[in-house]
């Protein structure tokens, strides 16, 4: 079984801040096969689309999920009590490029701090993380991380907790001692974070979001242009190929395929059809 | 346990469930849940002569009862098709069904050529999917047109030909009429309803087609509507989509007049569907004592 839909019993329901909840869903047979990084599908009631939500933790039998009220479904999902069974199609996509025993930094910003902490625990003492938020009000999970790595330094953009700035500045000085850099986080962080990396000649990686249907690479809903190696922009798809991608990989700049009007195999990425 | 298998246009399918084109690609993804013999039926991705990038993203967005998509006919081309994905749905003990789009009357006759010369079961012509600006709609939503493009391939293609037929039309019977006289095998109905959201924040359409197609629950009164004028106005047999979700719909369409179903947006929603579709459809065959799903097609009793 490489994932399936199962329910799932909500075990433990937590208020992290006013719109973040904390849930924890037992589910043996999808724990034990959901590795740091993956995410899940949940089923919302009276909701056509399931909702997409990073696995924060495994915890035995337990997947914790840390999600955000943003609209209708995660604010039903919001509503689910003890006891209640939740329907989620598990495990989803795949993870960071884990290797433990290299300095890793990771670097979360917001909501992108929960997707962050089962594969930073996977690192322990060689994680280093570097979590951002927009105020003291909005920090989550610090006690999770700070039990679990090496180094956790949080900064908030008005300065009321932590480093004041921005994520990239404490980055920026710990990058020439890393062996590698996995971020989540809103898409200008992570394209700051990307060019910081390819300056400094570190790989990594970033954890990415788009709207989606299935979930498991039939529909081809969930689209992201990524360059190939031989420089051509192509379309591939979260949840199938990511959500995870090489941050060098990703079309930041808002390129986009060129039509591709030939069969030939050594067609080039320009040519047009007479018509 | 009734007789759940259909014949269409001589082809023989083991229930009347056909997985919807679009939503489940080629059937490698929902092969890890269920034996895609599950389904009678697996209409594969639209496929195209070229292969086709698809529309920027996002290409998603959810809608009371249902969601908009325009993900514009991402695909590799039909050679791929034939290559790579047709040998393995070969394998999976159900219908193959590829279904091809294009931009034009030659594209399409060009693919259906290829088709026919490999052990794909049926074909399904779409000359109705909204989301490219040179997909195939205008073929749909004229008589004329879609006699015309009927005819042209009808000449190259050698397997059973179906035409899905756009909803977004005025007369949707006539256009199945004006196909059928060109030599269709089948109609299948409807592909998705042209809609539209906007984020009142930014004033932009939620997905960068700014339309698409709309699909799910929504949808389903409509479809039965449609499913049951063209079943009226037709011999060839109807294959009836457009929000089924339930062993109920199921049913429902059916009765309207559809001698097969597909499911599409209802494995997004609940991947096991389909199971729980044929296993209700089963029992109120039981119940009401038909041995056969052919028994309920067109049983409507209409008001006069
Ligand atoms: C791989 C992945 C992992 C994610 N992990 C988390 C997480 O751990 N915690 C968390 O709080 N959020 C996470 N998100 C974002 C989360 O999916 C959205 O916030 C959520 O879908 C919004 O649903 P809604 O019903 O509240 O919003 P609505 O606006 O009502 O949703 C309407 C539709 O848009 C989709 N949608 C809206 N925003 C997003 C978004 N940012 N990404 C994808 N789809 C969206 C919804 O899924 C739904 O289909 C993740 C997204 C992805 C793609
Ligand atoms: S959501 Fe269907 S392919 Fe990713």
């Amino acid at each position: 079984m490489k994932y399936d839909a199962q329910d799932c019993e909500l075990v433990a329901k937590a208020q992290l801040t006013a719109t973040i909840y904390d849930f924890r869903l037992k589910n043996p047979a999808l724990a034990a096969i959901t590795r740091p990084g993956q995410f899940v599908q949940v089923l919302v009631p009276s909701k056509t689309l399931r909702r997409p939500i990073s696995v924060c933790d495994v915890e035995g039998d337990v997947l914790r999920l840390v999600f955000e009220v943003r609209g209708e479904g995660t604010a039903l999902l919001a509503q689910t009590k003890v006891g209640e069974i939740i329907n989620l199609i598990a495990p989803l996509g795949h993870g960071f490029t884990l290797e433990p025993d290299k300095k890793t930094i990771f670097v979360g910003g917001g909501i992108g701090v929960p997707p962050l902490l089962y594969s930073a625990k996977q690192c322990g003492q060689n994680a280093i993380v570097i979590n951002g938020f927009r105020q003291r009000s909005a920090v989550i999970l610090e006690d999770d991380f700070r039990q679990a790595v090496g180094q956790l330094i949080l900064t908030t953009d008005d300065g009321s907790y932590g480093l004041p700035g921005f994520v990239t500045q404490p980055l920026e000085e710990l990058l020439p001692q890393a062996d590698r850099i996995c971020a989540c986080g809103p898409m200008p962080m992570l394209k700051n974070i990307a060019k910081l990396a390819q300056q400094y000649h570190v790989p990594c990686e970033v954890s990415l979001e788009q709207r989606m249907a299935c979930g498991i690479g039939a529909c081809l809903g969930c689209a992201v242009a990524v360059k190939e190696a031989d420089g051509r922009v192509i379309y591939r798809h979260v949840c199938k190929d990511g959500p995870v991608f090489d941050s060098q990989c990703v079309a930041w700049d808002g390129e986009k395929p060129q039509p591709v009007t030939s069969n030939t195999p050594d067609k080039k990425p320009n040519e047009k059809e007479g018509q | 346990m009734a007789d759940l298998s259909v014949k269409i246009a001589g082809v023989s399918f083991k229930n009347p469930l056909i997985a919807a084109s679009g939503t489940i690609g080629f059937g490698r993804e929902y092969r890890e849940f269920y034996p895609l013999s599950v389904f009678g039926g697996i209409s594969c991705k639209g496929t195209t002569l070229h292969e086709r990038p698809g529309n920027p993203p996002p290409r998603i967005a959810e809608t009371p009862m249902g969601m908009l998509n325009a993900v514009g006919l991402q695909n590799p081309g039909v050679q791929h098709f034939i290559e790579e994905d047709l040998p393995w749905l070969k394998q999976q003990d159900t219908v193959a069904i590829a279904n091809v789009a294009g931009s034009t009357a030659e594209d399409y006759c060009q693919t259906v050529e290829l088709l026919s010369e490999t052990d794909i079961d049926m074909i399904e012509l779409n000359i109705s999917c909204p989301n490219v600006k040179e997909g195939g709609v205008q073929f749909g939503t004229s008589c004329d047109s879609a006699a015309a493009i009927t005819k042209a391939v009808r000449r190259h293609c050698k397997k059973p030909l179906i035409i899905k037929l756009s909803p977004n039309v005025a007369d949707i019977a006539s256009i199945a009429q004006a196909v059928e006289s060109e030599g269709a095998d089948a109609v299948s109905l409807i592909n998705t309803l042209t809609g539209m959201r906007i984020d009142i924040r930014t004033r932009r359409p939620i997905i960068t087609n700014n339309t698409g197609g709309l699909s799910g629950p929504a949808v389903f009164p409509v479809a039965v509507r449609m499913v049951w004028q063209v079943k009226n106005a037709v011999q060839i047999p109807v294959i009836g989509m457009g929000g089924i979700t339930t062993w109920q719909d199921a049913v429902e369409m059916l009765i309207a007049g559809a001698d097969a179903l597909q499911i599409g947006t209802a494995l997004f929603t609940d991947p096991y569907a389909p199971v729980k579709i044929n296993e209700g459809l089963n029992r109120y065959l039981d119940e009401n004592g038909l041995t056969s799903v052919t028994e309920l097609t067109h049983t409507i009793q209409p008001y006069g």
